[in-house]
């Protein structure tokens, strides 16, 4: 036992660190999600009380999950549960008498959590809610804050999920090799949606957020130590990581959010950026690339330049060429013009937008006149470049996206004047799911 | 666990009604996983019943005017709900329809 002073941060930490083991066991064994989110309480509270005066156990996760096991136990009696569940889950493993950590099951029943939360028979937000509950143990008053919705609705959503898990019976389980991509691109893109939540939001509690950006860094973490051969899965961790290095960055003292080109490269966190370089290196080593690999490539191109003129544009149109292949969307299609912009100059974008626009597939969204007003201040067609200002404006959902292009355009020079130094084109090497986000 | 499968589908589905299931049948009930279910007649030849105030009260139709109406039903019994997905996909109806699988309530 070590000393009782730092119980309340000890706590906080088996908070944090095992709160997935121990509901996941607990669902293994008793089937009940709820009982094991209350039991799983339970223990914590005990565990503030106990920790204080007898210290802190060596092994905390054991602890607690014991402490469950015997709550779970106990209120299952007084359901009179019937007598061969109850011996199973008073026998159920949690400590072998050799005192050797049960490493082998506790973390699969984790990973068993997380393909389950993510059953793509669930609705999308609900998978998202669930694995905020379940595996980061967030109170249902935080993720309904997160998502911007009441409580009483999200509590809803978890109590359909959860009702839905148990009478269609979805299998607490690692699905079998047949399954197993297709249920773990749904894990990935909901650790990713997490992510991009807390990310780019552009409202909400700042503390919520970082709190979620937080949790799908750390459950994706997990994920990559309990599947090490899954490319994607280090390649969504690496883009996170590269992705997060430059939060420091991001915003002003006003809290408007700074684009890429303007940000202090000497604020980002450089271990994260040299974590997730090679988190990627080696996953692009196994040779089969998906899209997070990709993704997480652009984003290692931004997060290596010194400063913004060193930025390997041609790299990355290239990248952005070959995401297009793998998940072709309007959006990523947008970013590969601007990247070709930069590499070889905007005119060699406008046809590509001008594709971009004939799809109709942005159309009603703004990036795409602001983009081509970008490149036309560039090759100095103030008169056009205006008019696609005009444009954008007005389509331009939110408050600083809005003053930006206003300041754009009352920055063009008046038509057939001599215009001077431009400002470089605007990139956003935003996750590709979202429209703004620098 | 036991689940319907509600193969769903628009008119369009009509022209598949008696192309039987390709086998689909006879593999299922040989699993041991298919335990009963049917073909149905067309919607414009249903006929809805309901009773108020002691009086039996008709209507021409099925429950609801939807684009997608049900033809066809089958009780599944499997292991959990993977098991009822996979089954569900094999189904010649999963590629021209759309099937609702739904546990059967037990008490």
């Amino acid at each position: 036992m070590s000393a009782p002073v730092d119980a309340r941060t000890a706590v906080a930490e088996a908070f944090r660190d095992e709160w997935g083991q121990v509901v996941a066991t607990l669902i293994r064994v008793t089937g009940d999600w709820d009982l094991a989110e209350e039991c799983a309480q339970d223990a914590l509270t005990l565990a503030l009380q106990r920790w204080e005066s007898e210290g802190v156990p060596r092994r905390p996760g054991a602890w607690l999950t014991t402490v469950a096991r015997n709550r779970a136990v106990d209120r299952m009696r007084r359901a009179a549960v019937g007598e061969a569940k109850l011996r199973e889950v008073a026998a159920m493993a949690v400590e072998p008498p050799s005192g050797e950590p049960p490493d082998d099951t506790i973390p699969d029943d984790v990973l068993r959590l997380m393909f389950t939360c993510c059953h793509p028979a669930l609705a999308p937000e609900a998978r998202v809610a669930l694995t905020l509950r379940a595996l980061a143990g967030l109170t249902t008053a935080e993720i309904a804050r997160a998502f911007l919705v009441s409580e009483q609705t999200m509590a809803k959503r978890l109590t359909r999920a959860k009702q839905k898990i148990r009478h269609a019976v979805i299998p607490f389980r690692v699905p079998g090799p047949a399954l197993l991509p297709g249920r773990l691109r749904s894990v990935l893109s909901v650790l990713y949606l997490l992510f991009n939540e807390g990310y780019s939001a552009s409202s909400g509690d700042e503390l919520v957020r970082r709190n979620l950006t937080a949790e799908a860094v750390r459950l994706t973490r997990v994920l990559t130590r309990l599947m090490p051969d899954e490319p994607e899965a280090a390649g969504l961790l690496a883009l996170m990581l590269l992705h997060d290095a430059r939060t420091p960055a991001r915003t002003g003292p006003s809290g408007a959010l700074i684009p890429l080109e303007e940000q202090d490269r000497s604020l980002w966190d450089r271990p994260r950026i040299e974590e997730g370089v090679s988190l990627l290196d080696r996953a692009m080593a196994r040779r089969s690339p998906g899209p997070y690999q990709v993704q997480a490539a652009i984003a290692a191109c931004h997060a290596t330049a010194p400063t913004p003129a060193d930025t390997d544009w041609p790299q990355i149109a290239a990248l952005y060429a070959r995401l297009s292949r793998l998940t072709p969307s309007p959006v990523v299609e947008l970013n590969r013009a601007v990247a070709v912009a930069m590499a070889r100059g905007p005119a060699a974008a406008l046809p590509l937008l001008d594709a971009l626009d004939s799809t109709g597939a942005l159309a009603g969204h703004h990036l795409l006149p602001a983009t081509r007003a970008d490149l036309l201040r560039r090759l100095s067609r103030p008169a056009e470049a205006a008019t696609a200002y005009r444009q954008a404006l007005a389509l331009v959902p939110t408050a600083p996206e809005r003053r930006y292009l206003a300041h754009r355009l009352a920055a063009l020079p008046p038509p057939l004047s001599v215009s001077p130094p431009t400002p470089p084109l605007r990139h956003r090497p935003a996750p590709a799911s979202k429209h703004q986000s620098p | 666990m036991k689940y319907m499968l509600l193969i769903c589908g628009d008119e369009s589905a009509a022209e598949h009604a008696d192309e039987g299931c390709g086998g689909w049948s006879e593999e299922m009930s040989e699993r041991g996983v298919l335990q009963g279910g049917g073909g149905l007649r067309p919607p414009s030849e249903a006929t809805a019943v309901r009773v108020r105030d002691d009086e039996v009260l008709l209507t021409d139709g099925p429950f609801a005017e939807a684009k997608e109406q049900i033809g066809g039903y089958c009780i599944i019994e499997c292991a959990d709900l993977d098991e009822a997905i996979d089954v569900a996909a094999r189904h010649p109806a999963a590629g021209y329809g759309t099937i609702e699988i739904r546990p059967l309530w037990e008490p």
